[in-house]
């Protein structure tokens, strides 16, 4: 009987996705690892073997870029993290106005990038925009957020947290809407404060919301480049470039090489952060 | 009790109006700002516009560069549609084999899937493939290329969702001699209605807002797409920021009406799609 049942799930039904995602997913990624050892026009390339790789471990202005991913996905994910935790945890305690709070914070979401960038370039601008008015009325010097090198890339990271923070708090609020309710009720019998029920119950059993929002932020900010490009064009100089950013320079450039090479960068960055963090995830979820 | 209830309220008083002050006041400053004219719009305030000039901004954005926004709009239409349409048709099919079948093969298929989720996509490659294809450019180009790039996440969805019906129905199907096809497109593809709608919200938005792949796979003037425009209007409006918050503004309507019509369904698919990738 169930032998016959299988032919019904007949393979064929996943050739349209098949050869869409082969197609114009999988395939480019195979052609970069070749295309990433030559001098490309499109129309014609020159093999130079791990040249460009060179290029790109050597140049300062390539390899900052590096660097800034690391901080801009550490920076933004963390925050996400520890903000959509504790925002959830308290959007879940008994308020009138959580569900108009949930969609407050959650709609940043819903808006496209490109206007998010546009919106946070003026609230930033350094002596007109409204954060640096308000400081300024209490007193407080605000900083040039996009035009000093040593902020610049900190004040986008941030501008993503405010974009990003409502998806990682949906996903710890159905995390936590999980968690049954009996184990509060018990800790409130034994006299613990709602600080002990967060740190003791709510914290430890949001362990598999927590690793989704972990790897769904840093792989994010790894691969991050529209909010970037928008608010600084990797400026001033390139002290906010990010691997992205970096590739979308070379292609414009005309370097097709150096441009795939850095994508096959990302590439393996994106990997050896995801296979590790998936099995550290997956092993911790099994010790629990 | 009457001092709980006091502390309870003042928290509540505070929370809500700290969330709105970092998350409504930035949207208030757009929609008061687009109504003013360039020099109000350039101090860059939070009061009322003084002379409102609404109608004249929108008109002055939307007919700028030969009406590039209604082709624009046109354009991230089509795009949207389509996509959703090819991701219906591919994500539902390939999740039903994929929730149904099990062993090393399905595992091989579902890995390469999964990695394409967090891979980031190789783009001149991709790029020299439209080209050699003579799809490089075009509308149809784009639409396969985020059919390619959104299909894991939809996947995921319709993946999830046919595991939760039952295969009785297909044992049923079975005996009564209904072929693959037919039972396929009749008895499940009507149930997996919750998760077409789902997608097709989901990838509405996000295809909506994307600027990126665009920006790579479909340069030039004619075809533009919303977000293409609202980039470019950076540097044509760079004085007139009463018209780029205008700009933002008409922009960010669409997704607007989707997420009060649709809020929870988006919020429910995205904790889907992101807890079981």
């Amino acid at each position: 009987m169930s032998k016959s049942v299988q032919s019904l799930y007949t393979y064929t039904f996943l050739l349209p996705a098949g050869v869409i995602y082969a197609l114009f997913f999988l395939a480019p990624t195979f052609l970069s690892f070749f295309y990433s050892l030559t001098i490309w026009t499109l129309s014609d390339w020159h093999f130079t073997g791990l040249d460009n790789f060179a290029i790109f471990l050597s140049e300062p202005s390539l390899v900052i870029g590096f660097r800034n991913t690391l901080v801009y996905a550490t920076v933004s994910a963390s925050l996400k993290v520890v903000l959509g935790f504790l925002l959830a945890a308290f959007l879940t305690s008994e308020l009138k106005s959580r569900g108009f709070l949930r969609s407050l914070i959650y709609f940043p979401n819903i808006i496209s990038t490109i206007a998010v960038g546009i919106m946070f370039s003026s609230f930033l601008h350094p002596s007109k925009g409204i954060v640096n008015v308000l400081l300024a009325l209490i007193g407080v010097d605000g900083p040039d957020w996009l035009g000093n090198p040593d902020i610049a890339l900190l004040s986008v990271a941030l501008v993503d947290v405010w974009k990003g923070v409502g998806i990682a708090m949906v996903i710890f609020i159905a995390g936590i809407q999980a968690i049954d309710r009996q184990y509060y009720e018990a800790a409130r019998i034994d006299g613990a404060s709602s600080f002990d029920a967060l740190r003791h119950i709510t914290l430890p059993l949001s362990r598999s919301s927590m690793n989704t929002v972990i790897m769904l932020a840093f792989i994010g900010g790894l691969r991050s480049f529209d909010l970037i490009w928008v608010m600084t064009k990797g400026g001033p100089g390139f002290t906010t470039d990010l691997v992205a950013s970096i590739i979308y320079k070379q292609f414009q450039g005309g370097f097709y090489g150096i441009a795939t090479a850095g994508n096959v960068i990302l590439f393996l960055i994106v990997s050896a952060f995801a296979i590790p963090l998936y099995r550290v995830i997956t092993k911790k979820e099994v010790d629990l | 009790m009457n001092t709980i209830r006091m502390k309870r309220l003042m928290i509540e008083v505070i929370a809500v109006t700290l969330a709105l002050a970092l998350f409504g006041v930035p949207f208030y400053f757009v929609v008061v700002n687009s109504g003013k004219d360039a020099a109000a719009a350039a101090r860059m305030t939070l009061s009322f516009p003084e002379t409102t000039q609404y109608l004249d901004n929108f008109r002055q954005v939307i007919t700028a560069s030969n009406s590039m926004l209604i082709r624009a709009f046109f354009n991230s239409t089509v795009i949207s549609a389509a996509t959703i349409i090819v991701l219906i048709v591919i994500g539902s099919s390939a999740g039903f084999v994929l929730g149904r079948r099990k062993g090393k093969t399905v595992n091989i298929i579902s890995f390469l899937i999964l990695a394409g989720l967090m891979v980031p996509p190789a783009i001149v490659p991709t790029i020299w493939l439209l080209r050699t294809l003579g799809l490089y450019k075009s509308l149809l180009g784009l639409i396969l290329v985020e059919s390619a790039i959104m299909f894991p996440f939809t996947l995921l969805l319709y993946r999830g969702y046919v595991t939760t019906i039952p295969r009785e129905l297909d044992e049923a199907s079975l005996i009564d001699g209904t072929g693959p096809v037919k039972m396929f497109s009749l008895i499940i593809f009507p149930l997996l209605k919750p998760v077409s709608v789902t997608v097709t919200i989901i990838n509405a938005i996000t295809i909506f807002n994307d600027f990126v792949n665009p920006l790579y796979f479909l340069p030039g003037a004619k075809n533009a797409t919303v977000q293409l425009t609202l980039y470019n209007f950076m540097s044509t409006f760079s004085t007139k920021w009463n018209l780029l918050y205008a700009d933002v503004l008409i922009i960010s309507i669409p997704p607007l009406i989707f997420f009060i019509l649709f809020n929870s369904k988006i919020v429910s698919g995205m904790v889907a799609g992101a807890v079981k990738g």
